[in-house]
């Protein structure tokens, strides 16, 4: 099986008003695709609808691999040690605990394994969730604003764990304000319906 | 059944940590306290009334952590996960509702036993509460959570879910309290179909709740 991502003519509406309509993307191993566009022109919901969480209003996705999302909510028991809260998606994912350290040492964050989540600072949450995605093995990530409080050594973390997954022939879909150092990705930019 | 399992033991471990347990019971013992201050310490009043009394609490007791069965997940983003990887909803709810259970009733159970010697109860009433609280408890159970799966994406859900869940409890509430005086009759056999139906109906209800959640 080889990983793939295709989407096409896909339309979405949300409350009545169209966001993006006609919108094609085809992806292969090691490939990315980056959206871009203004504020509240869909990039979430477009992330929400690959990944399966809102209908699409026109069109269709098709995948082969698994999927992991990484949206602004951590998903992650506030109470835990950050260690044993990304454990708890590892085991569901059929990773385990191996998969956690290696994530959190990609990261940088394996000191901060033993700290509850809720002590954690705003980057080092958003840096979690981000080890989350790493941790679950999955073939094709879809990272929504992964920059977002990172600090510029995390940024330079994230962009080497994008390149390594992409170099293992995943994919990567990701929605960014800032420019991420992506090589050769597709872009697509979207811009408000109607 | 690896995805039932592990929600299963997040669920527990949750409630067991946040006090979830403890806080129906203490409620439970509460009211079975109070009542024979409101009412006066007539013994043969308090026999006669208490084990009603008992399942007024169990189902109160049942509204107490409503809010924190789906609402929290939904808002932590855990239930998209769930969604992302594929778990059914129906499977989420059917590993909510026993943890849930496992968390309520045999604590209440429990709890029945000092409640019912502050209500002057006999050891033949006791039984008849316990064996009603076994076969009621869960459909109490399901009934929490698919009343918080339909009202945890509203603001003030929890006012909310206590006006829906307590006419919904009505047939659990009626053949409970009925069976005590009827041992194991028709009361009883009605109490535990009652039960069994929510059991049977709330994963559905409940999975449709958290499906339109993600609206």
């Amino acid at each position: 099986m080889t990983t793939s991502l295709t989407f096409s003519n896909l339309a979405c509406v949300r409350g009545g008003r169209v966001l993006f309509k006609g919108l094609n993307a085809t992806l292969g191993p090691g490939e990315a695709l980056l959206l871009t566009g203004p504020n509240g022109v869909g990039k979430s919901s477009l992330l929400r609808l690959i990944a399966g969480l809102l209908p699409a209003y026109a069109g269709k996705v098709t995948y082969d691999g698994r999927l992991a999302l990484s949206d602004e909510n951590p998903a992650l028991d506030p109470r835990l040690p950050l260690a044993k809260a990304l454990g708890y998606w590892a085991g569901m994912d059929g990773t385990g605990p191996g998969a956690v350290s290696d994530a959190l040492d990609a990261l940088d964050m394996a000191r901060l394994a033993e700290v509850p989540v809720r002590l954690l600072s705003t980057g080092q949450r958003r840096r979690a969730n981000l080890a989350r995605v790493l941790a679950s093995g999955a073939d094709i990530w879809l990272l929504d604003e992964p920059g977002n409080g990172l600090d510029t050594a995390s940024l330079a973390l994230l962009e080497r764990a994008i390149a390594a997954h992409r170099a293992q022939g995943g994919i990567v879909v990701v929605a960014s304000h800032q420019p991420l150092g992506l090589t050769d990705a597709q872009a697509l930019a979207l811009e408000a319906a109607e | 059944m690896n995805a039932f399992l592990a929600i299963l033991g997040r669920d527990l471990r949750l409630s067991l940590g946040s006090g979830g347990i403890g806080l129906p019971v203490v409620f439970f013992l509460l009211v079975a306290t109070l009542y024979p201050f409101a009412v006066g310490p007539d013994g043969a009043l308090l026999a006669k009334t208490g084990g009603g009394v008992l399942w007024v609490a169990a189902l109160l007791a049942a509204l107490l952590p409503i809010d924190r069965l789906i609402a929290p997940d939904a808002e932590a983003g855990v239930l998209d996960q769930y969604a992302v990887r594929g778990v059914g909803e129906e499977m989420i709810a059917a590993a909510k509702i026993t943890a849930h259970w496992i968390g309520f009733g045999p604590p209440l159970m429990l709890a029945a036993i000092p409640a019912s010697a502050m209500l002057r109860l006999d050891g033949e009433t006791l039984a008849a509460v316990e064996l009603g609280l076994l076969a009621g408890t869960p459909g109490l159970a399901a009934l929490g959570v698919m009343v918080a799966s339909l009202t945890a994406g509203l603001r003030r859900g929890g006012a909310l879910a206590g006006l829906l869940m307590l006419p919904l409890a009505i047939p659990l509430i009626i053949f409970g309290a009925g069976s005590i005086g009827d041992f194991g009759g028709g009361a009883f056999r009605f109490l535990a179909a009652s039960s069994l139906f929510l059991v049977a109906v709330a994963p559905f209800a409940a999975g449709a709740g958290i499906r339109a959640l993600r609206e």
